[in-house]
């Protein structure tokens, strides 16, 4: 999928130590990581925004394996559940993650070590390429299962909208086991562009200074990025060089969106609000910044090459403007399916191309859509999606019973449980959720309300 | 509750340690002061001293003696 070879002049990546790595570089970095693989066998990469994560990466999507991209900082019993349930025969890590026993060190090179497990001989198909994980930092053992032509087709086509060349620098404001992070390098590294990645967070002064140096041209966030940047008052930042700003991953509030664009647009710099799925390896709409204000808070219209449509709750085409219904996406970057288990990697093309988004929204009469809100039950919480079904499940071990319930700000864990500790559910959730803990709290309830048939009816527990 | 107290509290609740630790915690040294811990905590201190922070003041917040040290120069609270 990579062409190093056809940039090898260009500079692939420029990191905070300095170092300014050549596509030429990268390639021979590939290719000694190739040389100890075998194909289609499953393979963690455990990612930061290093060299080496990238190179690792690179190596194994071009070594035509399937791989796992996790946070390298991923809390350990999370990676376990993981590895017990997939099984892969190789694991790209730093030297300091502990590795489960019966491995073996095959490579190490910069700080990372390449471990293979030869009793492990997960099959998978062969058109897998890339596992990401669904629900963010939570840790959930169900993963998106995408081919390399949905890693193609959405980069080229992210590409082509954002008319990205050679000439781009994108700063790394996002992990790179992430969706939207995965699409900033591959919708770059298919143009030979140069990424400036750097493991600091966008809140420390040395990410801004590292992107400033080096010339940085654009900057990815989510909604949560943007509602910090404003806090930090980053906009008072001089940014000289850059040109592009994106957010997806979430519904940016109209107000702080009409502010990021009066900040930035005087300034020369492009505004693009996208939207997308991990579902639809990232991107599926995008809003053209002509628009941005006109059709503020609009999503956009459909990525080249795929195409948006809504139906009822009876599964018919709505034709007319301003009908709200479930946004459906058609397109060459819908996932193949889901794996919750290590048999589930054999499987092949269960979506077909075609993806039901679980989001409801309308479309304008021109032809702008809109997100009206989410069929699931999901919360935003410091930018992190949490699914609240499955922080049910993960309790289940803990609590005999229980229902959780939010808003953006709060999660609120209600259960008849009296055998437990409070203070001790609450740190496992900020341990395995990676979440603040004041967003937590328990509280007592003699019964959980549930309709006739048995189902909790999550509208009569309190959120205030 | 002295401003002290105001202020240990907000570093006690968010990361559950006791007052005799609190002199140790810094940003990336502890798993919970990551970055998303950092907005929460700057947030909480602006709302309970009724400040406002700086870009520089944001970044420079990295532990809890820097921060004590913050507020009582910059911003004049007395402890």
């Amino acid at each position: 999928m990579f062409d190093l070879r056809r940039f090898k002049d260009n500079i692939a990546c420029i990191t905070p130590s300095g170092e300014h790595l050549p596509y030429g570089g990268l390639q021979e970095l590939s290719e000694s990581i190739r040389s100890r693989l075998e194909p289609h066998r499953l393979v963690f990469c455990l990612c930061g925004n290093t060299i080496e994560s990238l190179a690792g990466y690179v190596s194994f999507v071009d070594n035509d394996d399937a791989t796992l991209m996790l946070d390298s900082h991923m809390e350990p019993a999370a990676f376990r559940t993981l590895f017990d349930t997939y099984r892969p025969r190789y694991v790209w890590a730093p030297e300091a993650f502990a590795v489960p026993d019966g491995a073996e060190s095959v490579l190490a090179e910069n700080g990372y070590v390449l471990w293979e497990f030869a009793a492990n001989d997960t099959p998978v198909n062969e058109n897998l390429s890339v596992l990401l994980t669904t629900s963010g930092s939570t840790g959930s053992p169900k993963l998106v299962r995408l081919s390399k032509m949905n890693l193609e087709s959405n980069a080229r086509s992210i590409a082509e909208y954002l008319h990205i060349t050679s000439d781009e620098r994108p700063v790394t404001g996002l992990p790179m086991y992430y969706s939207f992070g995965l699409s900033v390098v591959n919708s770059h590294l298919l143009m030979g562009a140069t990424l400036l990645l750097t493991p600091a967070s966008y809140i420390e002064r040395e990410f801004w200074q590292f992107a400033n140096d080096n010339g940085f041209t654009s900057f990815s966030g989510v909604p949560y990025t943007y509602e910090i940047m404003k806090k930090l008052k980053l906009w008072k930042l001089p940014m000289p060089t850059l040109r592009t700003l994106t957010q997806a991953g979430g519904k940016l509030s109209n107000e702080l969106l009409q502010f990021f664009i009066e900040k930035y647009e005087p300034q020369g710099v492009k505004f693009y609000l996208m939207y997308g799925q991990t579902e639809a390896t990232a991107r599926m709409s995008y809003l053209d910044p002509a628009y941005g204000v006109t059709k503020l808070g609009s999503i956009g219209k459909g990525i080249p090459g795929g195409t948006l449509s809504l139906v009822d709750d009876e599964g018919r085409v709505i034709e007319e403007a301003d009908n709200v219904g479930e946004l459906v996406y058609e397109g060459p970057n819908v996932s193949l399916g889901y794996a919750e288990c290590a048999a589930d990697l054999m499987k092949g093309d269960e979506n077909r191309g075609v993806l039901h988004t679980g989001d409801l929204a309308y479309r304008d009469e021109d032809g702008f859509y809109f997100i009206a809100g989410r069929k699931k039950r999901f919360l935003k919480l410091f930018g992190n999606r949490v699914s609240l079904d499955y922080v049910e499940h993960l309790l289940k071990d803990r609590l005999k019973e229980c229902a959780c319930v939010g808003d953006d700000s709060r999660l609120i864990v209600y259960t008849t449980d009296t055998d437990h500790n409070d203070e001790e559910i609450i740190d496992f959730l900020v341990r395995r959720t990676k979440i603040v803990r004041t967003v937590f709290s328990i509280r007592h309830i003699d019964r959980l309300p549930r309709s006739e048939t048995g189902k909790i009816l999550y509208k009569a527990l309190s959120v205030d | 509750m002295t401003n002290l107290e105001k202020y240990n509290d907000i570093f006690m609740k968010m990361f559950n340690v006791p007052e005799e630790e609190l002199e140790s915690l810094a940003y990336k040294g502890t798993a919970e002061w990551n970055s998303m811990a950092q907005i929460a905590l700057v947030s909480e201190i602006e709302e309970a001293f009724d400040l406002d922070f700086d870009t520089e003041d944001i970044f420079e917040l990295k532990s809890y003696a820097i921060g004590k040290e913050m507020l009582a120069g910059k911003f004049g609270v007395s402890f």
